[in-house]
């Protein structure tokens, strides 16, 4: 794995404060999540990135890399931009007006960020669940089939395949089988998340990406979410934002902290929670502040 | 809160009172205005009793009265309205997808909302004038003693369309299409609007083109708010007289558009379906204006009057299409 080098990190956060960009640079240095198993590929890889909402830095100087398999978990007060850095791995902030990213970001080899990237592709490689559950106005058959709807795939037979799969997967197919053709409206708030998890699976990604995908749901669907998350890690890379720490700690092998835009620390979740080397993730997991 | 309680009751009848006056104003209003109205309807209704019947819809006009019907002004709003949909809905719809789903949001197109919303206002007298230097004489292109005639073979017949349109449904049905565009363009920009954004969202996200979002999920959700707003829009441009009075109604027509009076007569003769655009034509608002213009007391009182019932008929089939439509779609369709 490529270290950046720190030449490049002061010229880029000259705005920042020097006692900031001390610790970012030993946080995005020391603390790059490794993979634990030494075989394990980076299956993404931010470099350096900055990115603006019109003339607003919402992010400075991020670099981390994800491990393919594994569950990288953001954390940080709300309004430290983990949202938005999580939608620059699908590049889903390309919608916004006047946005702008510097650095780079690679999935697996590929520049994502590169002129010769299809958007397209990209996100049906890299899907994403929102916080607020989205289910389309329509049955759940088609919900689900969507995806590969429009990717091409017409095979009624190809479909309801895909279909029980993706609720298999999402551990959904025993509640949803008899009533596909229903409206995915009437489900429950949990049911509905897990849909749209089947949804995404049905695309057939490589890395999904969720946020705070459970912050809507009670006690009972949020552990559903979680054992759901633990199962999709053996195939899947995932990055997920939550403000629950506990959360953090029982479903990721990494966590990454933010802070007022900056990543202040990433590594192993364990070790993060039990040994942070930064004393604001320090305050911020033991609940000084955010 | 440092008022005594007596204080404090005192004022609360106040406020009370208050309220209950403001209630009494607006039901006032609403009164006044359901008042107005049937005895607008009634009169109408009373004074065209016993003239409404099927001859009065199967005949054209005549200078007896007791023979006069409204045949070839029914037909020729009719044919209006086809033609007007037909070419309002797509360029409306076009234009507002393009506004609210495509256009970034910059100088030009704030231009062209506010301009839209100034359209919208401008009195429909002026999209005759325009209708008539446009589609009526195209800007005296053609000469008009030489009667151009664009000819344009299709399979076993042809279609013949004159140079220029002339006083002809085309002309008519782009006027008032113009004339409707604006309010269709912008309603059907509030239908897309109210479509949730995490809709789009989710659906850019699992890797839909654009266009994939728009049709398969913005548009059917948007698509009631838009035929509603396309039928109201409809419903006002068949009652418009003053531009079609500018590009031509003819004032007494004895033929419906194409000969055609129903089904039967398009099943019998595809064809005639083709010279519908490019036919002379009157309609319904024209018809009774030239009604009540007439010097006879009958036409003036009980002819016009049938033709108004006829008119408001259609009109209030219209208006229940979108309210059904509004209600069904509402039902089915839930954040
Ligand atoms: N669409 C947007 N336009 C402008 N600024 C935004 C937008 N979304 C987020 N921001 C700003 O970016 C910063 C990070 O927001 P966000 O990524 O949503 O934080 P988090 O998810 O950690 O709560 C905030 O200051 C927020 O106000
Ligand atoms: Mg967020």
């Amino acid at each position: 794995m490529e270290q950046p080098d720190t030449g490049e990190i002061t010229s880029t956060t000259s705005s920042a404060s020097s006692e900031k960009r001390q610790s970012l640079v030993s946080g995005s240095n020391l603390n790059r999540a490794q993979p634990t198993d030494e075989n394990a590929r980076t299956m993404i890889d931010v470099n350096h990135v900055n990115f603006y909402y019109g003339d607003v830095q919402a992010l400075f100087d991020v670099s981390l890399s994800v491990p393919e398999k594994s569950v990288m978990a953001l954390i940080g007060p709300s309004g430290c931009g983990k949202s938005t850095f999580l939608r620059t791995l699908n590049r889903m902030n390309d919608i916004i007006e006047g946005t702008r990213l510097e650095g780079s970001i690679r999935l697996e080899d590929q520049d994502i960020y590169a002129p010769a990237i299809d958007v397209v592709a990209l996100r049906s490689r890299v899907g994403m669940v929102f916080q607020k559950s989205t289910p389309f106005p329509k049955s759940i058959f088609d919900n689900i089939a969507f995806g590969p709807r429009i990717a091409g795939t017409t095979s009624r037979k190809k479909l309801k395949d895909i279909v029980e799969v993706s609720l298999k997967q999402a551990a959904l197919w025993d509640e949803v089988k008899d009533r596909l053709n229903d409206s995915a409206m009437a489900l429950s708030g949990g049911q509905q998340q897990r849909l749209c998890i089947a949804r995404t699976l049905a695309t057939n990604p490589e890395v999904i990406l969720m946020d705070e995908p459970a912050s809507a749901l009670d006690p009972a669907s949020t552990a559903r979410i979680e054992d759901l998350i633990f199962e999709l890690r053996k195939q899947y890379t995932i990055v997920i934002v939550t403000h629950n720490m506990q959360q953090a700690a029982r479903v990721s092998q990494y966590t990454a902290f933010f802070y007022q835009g900056r990543l202040i620390e990433v590594g192993q979740t364990q070790e993060l929670f039990t040994n942070p080397s930064e004393k604001q993730t320090e305050d911020y997991i033991t609940g000084r502040f955010g | 809160m440092n008022q005594t309680p007596s204080e404090f009751d005192s004022r609360l009848s106040t406020r009370h009172r208050n309220s209950k006056l403001f209630e009494l104003f607006c039901l006032t209003a609403v009164l006044t205005s359901l008042i107005i109205l049937a005895v607008l309807l009634l009169s109408v209704i009373y004074k065209s009793w016993g003239w409404v019947d099927l001859d009065f819809l199967r005949n054209h006009h005549s200078r007896k009265p007791e023979d006069a019907g409204i045949n070839a002004a029914f037909w020729g709003s009719f044919w209006l309205i086809i033609l007007t949909a037909l070419f309002s809905i797509p360029i409306g719809v076009g234009a507002a997808l393009y506004l609210e789903e495509y256009a970034r949001k910059n100088k030009f197109t704030t231009f062209i909302q506010v301009n839209l919303a100034n359209l919208a206002g401008v009195p429909s007298i002026v999209y005759g004038i325009l209708g008539l230097t446009v589609f009526v004489r195209m800007f005296d292109m053609f000469r008009a003693e030489e009667d151009t005639v664009l000819t344009i073979s299709l399979f076993v017949t042809q279609l013949s369309i004159p140079l220029p349109f002339g006083t002809t449904l085309i002309s008519g049905a782009l006027t008032l299409s113009l004339l409707i565009l604006p309010v269709v363009i912008i309603s059907s920009q509030e239908s897309l609007r109210s479509v949730p954004p995490s809709l789009r969202h989710a659906s850019l996200a699992l890797g839909a083109t654009e266009w994939q979002t728009v049709r398969s999920q913005v548009l059917p959700a948007a698509i009631p708010g838009i035929a509603t707003g396309v039928i109201l829009s409809l419903s006002r441009a068949i009652g418009e007289t003053a531009p079609l009075l500018m590009v031509g109604a003819a004032s007494f027509i004895t033929f419906t558009p194409g000969g055609i009076e129903g089904i039967g007569d398009v099943i019998a003769n595809p064809a005639s379906l083709l010279e519908v655009p490019f036919s002379k034509y009157t309609c319904m608002p024209m018809q009774i204006y030239n009604w009540v213009k007439f010097a006879k007391i009958e036409f003036q009182e009980y002819v016009a009057s049938a033709g108004i019932v006829i008119l408001l008929g259609v009109l209030l089939l219209m208006n229940a299409t979108a309210v059904y439509i509004r209600m069904r779609f509402q039902n089915k369709i839930q954040w």
